[in-house]
């Protein structure tokens, strides 16, 4: 197997190491904990006021517009890399290219702060 | 240069880096735990700490394993029994992903990623996969709340940090961690190279950005919105007890420890030491003496130790942030300044 291959391999038995480790702390407090349930304890915690409602209650999520903009800098991440780590081979052309390609983006966080979508209200 | 792992076979060299990891992952833990969380921050407010367990409360964390053990394990009658059990493990699961890029010396690193920077962005958002499972399997309002607030702050912060790191790949030209310490020890600042060029001085700007992201990704006080006790009583963490709650716990101070690693290779050097000091060759890595595989952990260490204290000394000293505060501050200063700091270094690197 490539040696490349085998780091990606390395990544998959930490994985397991995370989740033996895991199980393995949790199995042995389960030997040694005690298991009483009753109702009181299944009631869901509301600063001790019997719940009102489902725990799923509707509520606004504010962030849909951060999440697009997120995905737009979070790919444009994915190709500022590459061009980051042999900035030498491309240089000034490379340079000029990139700074529009940051420029055009920015200017897209610009127009929702201007639309006023970054107010968190 | 001896390659002595080579001999060992594959299996075995597995089982000692998931060793390693073990070890990197949980000694620094339980140190922070101790020395930051139970000692700095006692002394900070005028009061010892535990005192009772071993000398100066050493044995303190023991008795604190022990003490969640026999806890009971309780789940929300209405909770999404198998997702909720479960969350604990994802975020524990992140931080060991993200352990495995960290290099801790010449030979001494678990994998050698040539895009290990990439890597390491990518496995860090794991942990909010874990944190949102668990605020929305436990059917609580405030768990739900709170594992809303961390998914909106994390996304925040993760550009940030991805983006204050682009300046330290542009200086090295490498998204290696290890060419990234190489570099900063063999670089040299105007023709000096006694103190190697450690990127802290040249991208500074960068540095307190990351700092700042990591703050934030950490749900460490100042951004500690998601947990927010006295709004929301423990956020995500509300329902939960005994050993599971203490794997968040664990997994908190883990990736502090973790980020700190990697802020240390990024802005401070890494397991290096300048190499001109004796004189080794930054293009050919088997001119690094063979000791330096011992003394770079400990090396990774001390600078670990010192980043995660400032993390916590800041941790300590603030008051929280409004949540309205907190997503402006990311979205319209820090992305646009670590921007412009990718933009004048990319200049910078260039006209010289």
């Amino acid at each position: 197997m490539s040696l490349f291959l085998r780091d990606y391999l390395t990544v998959v038995w930490f994985g397991i190491a995370a989740l033996a480790i895991g199980g393995l702390l949790l199995g042995l407090a389960a030997l040694i904990r005690p298991s009483k349930p009753s109702y009181d304890k299944a009631i869901a915690y509301e600063s001790g006021v019997d719940p009102v409602g489902l725990g799923w209650s509707q509520s606004q999520i504010r962030y849909y517009v951060f999440a697009l903009l997120f995905v737009v800098f979070d790919v444009e991440a994915v190709f500022l890399f590459p061009w980051a780590a042999s900035m030498e081979r491309y240089g000034a052309f490379g340079l000029i290219a990139m700074l529009a390609f940051i420029v055009l983006l920015l200017d897209g966080l610009v127009y929702a702060w201007k639309r006023g979508l970054l107010r968190w209200v | 240069m001896v390659h002595f792992a080579l001999e060992i076979p594959y299996w075995g060299q597995s089982l000692l880096r998931v060793v390693g990891g073990l070890v990197a992952v949980l000694l620094p833990a339980g140190g922070i735990v101790y020395i930051f969380l139970f000692k700095m921050m006692s002394f900070m407010q005028s009061r010892l700490g535990p005192m009772e367990a071993g000398p100066y409360g050493s044995m303190q964390l023991l008795a604190e394993v022990g003490k969640w053990m026999q806890k009971e394990d309780l789940a929300p009658e209405r909770a999404d029994k198998a997702i909720y059990k479960m969350a604990p493990l994802i975020v524990l699961l992140s931080t060991f992903l993200l352990i495995v890029v960290v290099p801790f010396g010449p030979d001494a690193y678990f994998t050698n990623f040539e895009t290990g920077v990439f890597y390491a962005m990518a496995v860090g958002s794991v942990s909010v996969l874990g944190i949102l499972v668990a605020g929305w399997a436990s059917a609580n309002k405030y768990s739900l709340l709170g594992g809303l607030r961390a998914a909106g702050q994390l996304i925040a912060y993760e550009l940030p940090m991805v983006l204050a790191t682009l300046g330290v790949v542009i200086q090295a030209g490498s998204m290696n961690l290890n060419q990234i310490v190489v570099a900063q020890n063999d670089g040299e600042i105007f023709g000096f190279g006694g103190l190697g060029n450690p990127f802290i001085i040249t991208q500074f700007v960068g540095f307190m950005i990351f700092m700042i992201a990591v703050q934030a990704e950490l749900t460490q006080v100042p951004f500690d919105m998601p947990i927010a006790e006295s709004e929301l009583v423990s956020g995500y963490m509300t329902e939960y007890s005994g050993f599971r709650f203490l794997i968040f716990f664990i997994a908190e101070f883990a990736t502090a420890g973790v980020f700190a690693f990697i802020a240390s290779v990024l802005f401070l050097g890494g397991w290096g030491i300048p190499f001109d000091w004796f004189g080794w060759d930054g293009s050919n890595l088997d001119t690094v003496d063979n000791w330096m595989n011992v003394v770079g952990p400990i090396i990774m260490a001390t600078k670990m130790f010192a980043l995660v204290g400032v993390i916590m000394w800041v941790r300590f000293s603030y008051p929280r942030f409004r949540e309205d505060q907190l997503q402006t501050f990311a979205w319209k200063f820090l992305i646009p300044l670590a921007l412009l700091n990718t933009a004048v270094t990319a200049v910078l690197k260039v006209a010289f």
